[in-house]
């Protein structure tokens, strides 16, 4: 079993994990140094400890999720928590039951963490107001998902040593993007330089504001860049309302081997999933275990929520 | 009723150009009887009731062109007293309400029954609007005619927007044979689709669907050109933004006749005060840039923009404890529309005489009724206010029946004293 070190929580007002605006420096340092130390425990063979032993964790999922929802049920689990995923997509919500009502009958079950995945963004706000327990955001409508641009920092920090310096693009459909979003605040707060890439109508039209160089054309975007990160594209902003069409976005913002050329010649690809192959991204390219981290995003993703359940736990 | 003679005041009635020092004398059946500085105690008689203001300022009472009020179906977020209570805190004496009711008032019984309720219930001077369109709905119009004759002053459909140009059209032209007022709320639905706040840095950050300020621009412009051809009663109930302005001045230079509104709240808040995802901030139209904010003043400065409302929507608790974006939209104001405004005078933006001007005979010249006036013979309502007492913005010590106040905690200077409607002093602080 691997050796964990004895850390106390994170400071009492930052209680709550809503958003990587919401953290400093310090803090997002903190939960990656902790993530580290559960990566080699997570490829043992026995990966159970008892840190979060007779802690309730819930899980609050508003939203349909593969990998977050099974990534926090796996991390508290390996963490010895009490996990209790509730997909709320079919439940109380549709009688009529608001997100606060619902906080409060929660609450009264005294649980220690509360994760949510809402498609309001802000709901996880509105709910740390309303709990005594810690709140972590897995994901609220188009505005962050921390612990998704904490696993790609992880991802990144594993593979290339570290962030400071490295140019990152990130490309896609930034307009509606959460990742995009955390990955923004996050990247450039540990010292990488940030292009986005976009066709406009998918571009929000105060990017710049984020610290970020925006780019139409991705050849110009890519430049030289250490990690290319691309965004799942969604099915109904394909259909003229955003784009004209699939062949076209693909031909134009999809990751080719062509286009990669103009990234730095050992670029890494990532990417948050599910992807669509074929309109984001070339699928051997995807599948090239030489250049794309994909895999091993999902991987550390239970190592930098295991780290976060017990910093943010009381 | 005992004769009254306010002494000491500084009147302040932009209708007859006054700002003086003086009385006024209100008869018995509660009209002006005399007004201004050459009034002498002495004419009058020891019956006669005498009020000193000590230089405090004496307006007409202000009238509010944009309110809710609840009844009928929304009882629990405010009814005809609540509203009549807040209004006098606030020296307003006449409302224009909206009709956004349920049933939506759009029928002529509606009308009927509203104007008895209000006559039993309120005590202040309400306005009824009915709607532009049945059921607000944007595509039959309403019967402006019937409607008129039975005491409906305007017709809105609140915070919704005819889309149709055609359906659009057809209503001015009608509109403009009966002189009915039409006020308009300008917002192309496509436009701000699922939008709850400014599109700008604000709405990327907190990951909200933005409204771009063309999508109220665009329906401006459309309308504008509408009423080229038929020239009918037309206003503006709120604008929001610099661009908007622009447009309406260039019409404006051009001769064209119409009135355009705006909300206090866009002339004292902008889109940062939403903060951390303050539902109350929630508005439509929504707050913009600080930019946006500082040409809307200079549009009330440059005689562009005609009236300052208040835009009262009293929203329950239920409603605003939401995620943002399922949150109900309004803010309370009513109560706090004066000493909000009176903000601007004191940070220099504006001339005290100018806001009255907005506040009072403006919009009763756009109504066209016969108040905001303190003419010799005009009904006597009054509001009192001194100019320089602060105080702090209390949700729980306002009169409205719901709280959602957009400035919780904001320090005011300028506070209600007095409310007289028609001579009878209904509110004292």
């Amino acid at each position: 079993m691997a050796v964990i070190n004895k850390t106390s929580a994170i400071k009492s007002s930052t209680k709550h994990l809503l958003g990587i605006q919401n953290l400093s420096i310090q803090e997002a340092k903190r939960i990656l140094d902790e993530a580290k130390t559960f990566i080699k425990l997570n490829r043992s063979k026995s990966k159970k400890l008892d840190l979060l032993r007779g802690k309730t964790q819930i899980n609050l999922f508003f939203e349909p999720s593969t990998r977050t929802q099974s990534s926090f049920d796996l991390a508290g689990k390996r963490l010895g928590a009490d996990v209790m995923t509730m997909n709320m997509s079919n439940s109380a919500l549709k009688k009529g039951e608001t997100l606060i009502d619902t906080a409060m009958t929660l609450n009264a079950m005294h649980p220690d963490l509360i994760v949510i995945r809402h498609q309001d963004s802000g709901a996880p706000n509105l709910l740390s107001q309303k709990v005594n327990c810690s709140v972590i955001n897995a994901g609220d409508g188009r505005r962050e998902h921390p612990t998704q641009a904490l696993l790609d920092a992880l991802t990144i920090i594993n593979r290339k040593g570290k962030i400071e310096g490295l140019k990152i693009a990130i490309c896609g459909d930034i307009l509606h993007s959460r990742v995009a979003r955390s990955n923004i605040y996050l990247m450039n707060m540990l010292g990488a330089e940030v292009n986005v890439v976009a066709p406009k109508t998918l571009m929000p039209k105060s990017i710049d504001r984020l610290g970020v160089k925006s780019f139409t054309d991705m050849k110009k975007g890519l430049d030289s860049c250490d990690i290319v990160m691309m965004l799942r594209l969604q099915n109904e902003r394909m259909q003229g309302s955003f784009l004209p069409s699939k062949r076209e976005y693909y031909e134009y913002f999809g990751l080719s081997p062509d286009k990669l050329k103009f990234a730095s010649k050992d670029a890494l690809i990532m990417h948050p999933g599910p992807m669509n192959r074929g309109v984001e991204i070339d699928t051997k390219l995807a599948d090239d275990i030489n250049v794309s981290l994909v895999k091993e995003q999902v991987e550390l993703g239970v190592a930098v929520r295991m780290a976060c359940l017990k910093l943010y736990c009381k | 009723m005992k004769e009254k003679i306010l002494i000491n005041a500084r009147i302040i009635d932009p209708s007859q150009q006054m700002d003086e020092v003086g009385s006024l004398v209100i008869d018995n059946d509660g009209k002006v009887k005399e007004i201004g500085k050459d009034i002498k105690k002495s004419n009058y008689s020891k019956s006669t009731e005498v009020y000193d203001l000590q230089n405090n300022i004496l307006i007409p009472g202000i009238v509010d062109m944009k309110a809710f009020v609840g009844e009928p179906g929304f009882e629990y977020k405010e009814n005809f007293r609540t509203l009549s209570q807040a209004a006098l805190a606030g020296g307003v004496t006449s409302i224009v309400t909206t009709p956004n009711t349920n049933p939506i008032i759009d029928n002529v019984s509606m009308v009927d029954f509203i104007i008895r309720r209000g006559r039993d219930k309120a005590t202040v001077n309400l306005y009824p609007c009915a709607s532009l369109t049945k059921q607000m709905e944007g595509k039959l119009m309403t019967e402006f005619g019937l409607l008129s004759a039975r005491g409906i002053i305007g017709f809105s459909d609140v915070l919704r927007t005819v889309q149709n140009t055609e359906t659009m059209a057809r209503i001015m032209d009608y509109a403009s044979d009966l002189g009915v007022l039409i006020m308009q709320h300008v917002e192309d639905y496509e436009l701000s689709k699922n939008g709850c706040i400014n599109e700008g840095e604000i709405s990327m950050r907190l990951g909200l669907q933005g409204i771009s300020h063309i999508a109220e621009k665009i329906i401006i412009e459309r309308d504008l050109s509408l009423l080229s051809e038929f020239p009918c009663r037309y206003h503006i109930n709120q604008i929001s933004s610099e661009q908007s302005l622009n447009v309406i001045k260039k019409e404006k230079e051009n001769g064209k006749e119409f009135s355009v509104g705006v909300s206090i709240n866009n002339l004292s808040l902008n889109e940062n005060d939403i903060g951390d995802f303050k539902t109350f901030l929630k508005l439509s139209p929504p707050l913009r840039l600080e930019n946006d904010r500082l040409s809307l003043v200079e549009g009330i400065k440059n005689n562009l923009i005609d009236v300052i409302v208040s835009d009262h929507m009293p929203e329950d608790v239920e409603g605003k404890r939401l995620p943002f974006a399922q949150a109900a939209t309004g803010a309370i104001g009513i109560e706090t529309l004066l000493p909000l405004a009176l903000e601007l005078y004191h940070n220099e933006s504006l001339p005290l005489n100018r806001i009255i001007e907005t506040l009072t005979i403006n919009p009763s010249r756009i109504l066209k009724i016969n108040k905001g006036t303190l003419k010799k013979g005009s009904d006597a309502d009054i509001c009192v206010f001194d100019l320089n007492a602060p105080w702090v913005v209390k949700a729980d010590k306002l009169k409205s029946k719901s709280k959602n106040t957009a400035i919780e905690d904001r320090k005011l200077q300028g506070k209600i004293l007095m409310t007289f409607l028609n001579g009878k002093l209904e509110f004292n602080a």
